[in-house]
């Protein structure tokens, strides 16, 4: 993915991290990283998912993505019980690279607290921390 | 990204061309270089199967002069400078008395009595102000010269062929060195590198540095960055300074001791040789991980030791690494458990190089 995106439909963290809550079910959220951390880090090439059934907390790590160079912490940008993760990634971990927002996506998580998202940022508010 | 600003830190001849080339720019022992331009893995691939051209102009140069610059090096350099013919390469260490390991690095002779060493960026100034401090009591001088070159690695199994072509001159075979001209810009060429691959090292005029980069890259070679230079010494096993080689550790636990010839009396030959004699009490192994997980620097293992070096082998498509382990754990095929992180990896110990053509 050459370009910098940031879709205006997620909800970003500071940390560099979007979630996707589809207004169909607005107890749960889809997450991942975005095109900035992905580029950061670069070759993704290893993507350790937690367990379905753990808790992630907001603004705690909850697991680790790792590129030829480095290993990082992704943290939440929501609290609740993870009930999906992408197991595509095992075999092909460099579509966190090249499809962030879409086939690139962790995990989904049940919210356990809905009223967490107002604290998160919108993409032009997210945008304006990277420069 | 970092805390150093970037205008305190120093910037190679081929700055703008990295830029260009969109390259990442990290600060690196002080200079700020290029970690890679398209992606570690594709740069990695290129310099195993074609040719790759890494900037490291960061790496410094001393040349030792004079009647007595053989006797000097031969008593700072671990290896035996008698066996270092005019117009030959020559990898050693430097020690300290007890035997630690200040620096690793190639000397060049590029005559009877005079000599260009290279030295790791980070170590440069350390090891100038080594040299210079034993340079007094022997009829030698030394010269420090890491602001007069700059130094491409061209490398890969089709390096020579595309140096050939720019070359005014015959390319000097493996651990030999010799002056030419390429595209047009004198320099000296030398056949060492550190990635396992066949290819040259060329130390140059700054001012030149720019011509002879675009030379090589229509030429077809593909522009490399440090990150694709750590993963290809460490699938072959070849130590890095500050992560496997250091000064509370010697030359033999780390596997140099090939490269060590305590007859020639060199400064920490004696703890050397007692350490040969003795065996050391850790050794440096190369893993290879079970399995998924990536091992990092800094990991413990089970039963004592450390991981000094870990990475994702692009070749072999797994985590690999180095660590000091308990010798008694260091045969190949021995199980090693490595903390990663609060996870349990097993990795087993592999036979140095992880990686050769074969596989």
């Amino acid at each position: 993915m050459a370009d910098p995106s940031y879709p205006d439909d997620l909800l970003y963290h500071p940390e560099h991290d979007w979630a996707r809550i589809d207004p169909a079910h607005p107890d749960q959220a889809t997450l991942g990283i975005t095109w900035y951390a992905q580029d950061a880090l670069g070759e993704v090439v290893f993507f350790d998912p937690p367990e379905v059934g753990s808790q992630v907390s907001k603004d705690a790590p909850y697991t680790e993505v790792e590129s030829v160079k480095a290993v990082s912490d992704v943290i939440s940008p929501v609290s609740g019980e993870v009930v999906a993760v992408n197991d595509a990634l095992a075999d092909k971990p460099e579509t966190i690279n090249e499809d962030p927002y879409g086939d690139g996506w962790l995990v989904k998580v049940k919210l356990s607290d809905p009223s967490e998202q107002e604290s998160l940022l919108d993409s032009s508010a997210y945008e304006a921390t990277l420069t | 990204m970092t805390s150093v600003a970037a205008e305190t830190l120093r910037r190679s001849p081929l700055h703008e061309r990295h830029r260009a080339a969109g390259a990442k720019l990290i600060p690196f022992a002080g200079w700020e270089m290029p970690v890679q331009y398209d992606g570690i893995r594709a740069e990695h691939l290129a310099v195993r199967h074609h040719a790759g051209v890494f900037d490291v102009s960061h790496m410094g140069q001393i040349e030792t002069r004079g009647p007595d610059a053989p006797a000097l090096l031969q008593r700072l350099v671990s290896n035996d400078i008698r066996r270092l013919p005019e117009g030959g390469a020559q990898y050693g260490v430097i020690c300290r008395e007890d035997g630690g390991v200040i620096d690793d690095l190639f000397t060049y002779r590029l005559a009877e009595c005079h000599f260009l060493t290279v030295t790791n960026a980070a170590n440069h100034e350390r090891d100038l102000a080594w040299f210079q401090a034993h340079a007094h009591e022997f009829d030698a001088d030394v010269v420090d010269h890491r602001d007069e070159f700059a130094m491409l690695a061209v490398q890969g199994p089709e390096a020579r062929a595309v140096l050939g072509g720019l070359a005014d001159g015959p390319l000097p075979p493996r651990m030999h060195c010799c002056e030419r001209s390429l595209a047009g810009v004198p320099l000296l060429v030398c056949g060492t590198g550190y990635t396992g691959e066949d290819g040259a090292e060329l130390l140059l005029d700054p001012a030149g540095a720019a011509e002879v980069w675009d030379a090589l890259l229509l030429a077809g070679a593909t522009p490399a960055g440090l990150g694709a230079r750590d993963t290809l010494r460490l699938e072959v096993c070849f130590p890095l300074y500050g992560n496997d080689l250091m000064q509370e550790r010697g030359p033999i636990e780390a596997g140099l001791g090939w490269c060590c010839k305590e007859q020639t009396g060199f400064i920490g030959s004696d703890n050397v040789a007692r350490v040969r004699a003795a065996g050391p009490a850790q050794t440096l192994v190369a893993f290879s991980i079970e399995g998924a997980g990536i091992a990092r620097q800094g990991n413990p293992i089970a039963g004592g030791g450390i991981v000094t070096s870990g990475t994702f082998s692009p070749c072999l498509e797994r985590g690999i690494g180095m660590a000091y382990v308990p010798s008694e754990l260091s045969e190949p095929g021995t199980r090693l458990e490595i903390d990663v992180r609060g996870t349990a990896r097993t990795a087993v110990v592999a036979s140095k190089p992880i990686y050769s053509k074969e596989h």
